[in-house]
């Protein structure tokens, strides 16, 4: 009845909470460590109760850790639109030209797509405002951002990450 | 050692209270909902960013960073979706995004 | 510095509220709500780090997931006029 598939999900959100439990916690007496453990596996049983564990996705814990490294490359990109962004607020003709483009993403799997439009809207200058099987509505605030998206450099890098076997 | 840090870690809060205000004033001077869109989006990212990687700096390695990181990732995590989810009711809700060239492909 | 990095939050807390009150359409205001939860988290905790006491992180923490889920459940009222409204039943209805 419980087969493998099923059990490493149940296996990975147990193991995140149990991680975010001792992480938020400070305190480790053991009758503060067994009412954590009681509330962790009364979250688990809720979670299956409500079908809220996707089962046909790849475990959600492990996804993350394979992102890491990008999230790394996301940040110097995010700082350096931001300092675009900023100068166009703050210069007195207010130089922007908003544009509306559509553009190809390359993920097969749903969580990739959701890393890539996830990403594009936290670039500030870009937001992703429809996504579809394989191409993603982006409204943009100046031609920069529509130059740093069509080089497909970010699409690139997230699907080779996904490629990659953990 | 610590002074040069403490003096790192401030400058970092005082500029990102600086990218939220910057951001703020590009909600005021924005002509339509769209383009607020990216103004709001600095203050999401560069503001809490900065803010939150001084007071990490600041705090040193224990408790009190990993919380900060956690409040750093959550944020990172869900703001994106809500400005997606704004944008996508506001198009939904027939406000008609001002474009200068349209470009569709 | 902290009480400089206080004032400043404050004056944009100001800001946002300002923007929030003049917004003309109903999505202005929930994007200038928006902003001002985020920023209440800051304030938050830099305000535990002011008085240095670290426990505001964890209502910090708590703001931030509690300011998303406002945020959406607002947009999914004033997408639908529901709130309870099953998201299996069609298709259109993810916000």
């Amino acid at each position: 009845m419980l087969d493998r598939n099923k059990f490493y999900h149940i296996a990975s959100l147990f193991i995140s909470l149990a991680i975010l439990w001792l992480l938020l916690s400070g305190h480790y007496t053991p009758l503060l460590l067994s009412l954590g453990l009681l509330s962790i596996i009364l979250v688990t049983l809720i979670a299956l109760r409500m079908n809220l564990i996707a089962f046909e996705q790849p475990e959600t814990f492990i996804q993350f850790i394979k992102y890491i490294p990008y999230g790394f490359w996301l940040l110097i990109e995010i700082l350096k639109s931001n300092i675009d962004v900023c100068k166009r607020i703050l210069n007195p003709n207010l130089p922007i030209s908003p544009r509306w483009i559509t553009i190809k993403s390359s993920q097969f799997s749903e969580f990739g797509k959701i890393i890539y439009a996830n990403s594009i809207t936290l670039t500030p200058g870009t937001i992703s405002m429809d996504v579809d099987e394989n191409r993603i509505e982006v409204h943009a605030l100046s031609e920069v951002g529509v130059e740093g998206l069509a080089t497909g450099d970010m699409d690139k890098r997230i699907s080779e990450v996904e490629q990659k076997y953990v | 050692m610590s002074d040069l840090i403490n003096i790192i870690s401030g400058v970092l809060i005082i500029s990102g209270a600086l990218a939220i205000i910057v951001g703020l004033i590009g909600v005021f001077r924005m002509p339509d909902f769209f383009t607020r869109l990216h103004a709001a989006s600095i203050v999401d990212t560069m503001g809490t960013m900065l803010i939150l990687f001084g007071m990490m700096l600041y705090s040193g390695f224990n408790i009190v960073s990993v919380k900060l990181l956690l409040i750093l990732i959550f944020i990172l995590v869900t703001t994106p979706t809500a400005a997606h989810a704004l944008a996508k009711s506001a198009l939904h809700g027939g406000l008609k995004p001002m474009l200068d060239k349209d470009e569709k492909e | 510095m902290f009480e400089v990095a206080t004032y400043m939050i404050l004056f944009a807390m100001f800001l946002a509220l300002v923007s929030a009150i003049i917004g003309k359409s109903v999505y202005d205001k929930i994007l200038a709500v928006n902003i001002l939860g985020t920023i209440t988290v800051l304030f938050i905790a830099l305000f535990g780090f002011l008085t240095e006491r670290p426990e505001f992180l964890d209502i910090a923490l708590v703001y931030a997931l509690i300011n998303f889920i406002a945020t959406v459940a607002i947009l999914k009222f004033f997408e639908y006029g529901d709130m309870g409204r099953s998201s299996h039943l069609n298709e259109d209805s993810d916000i």
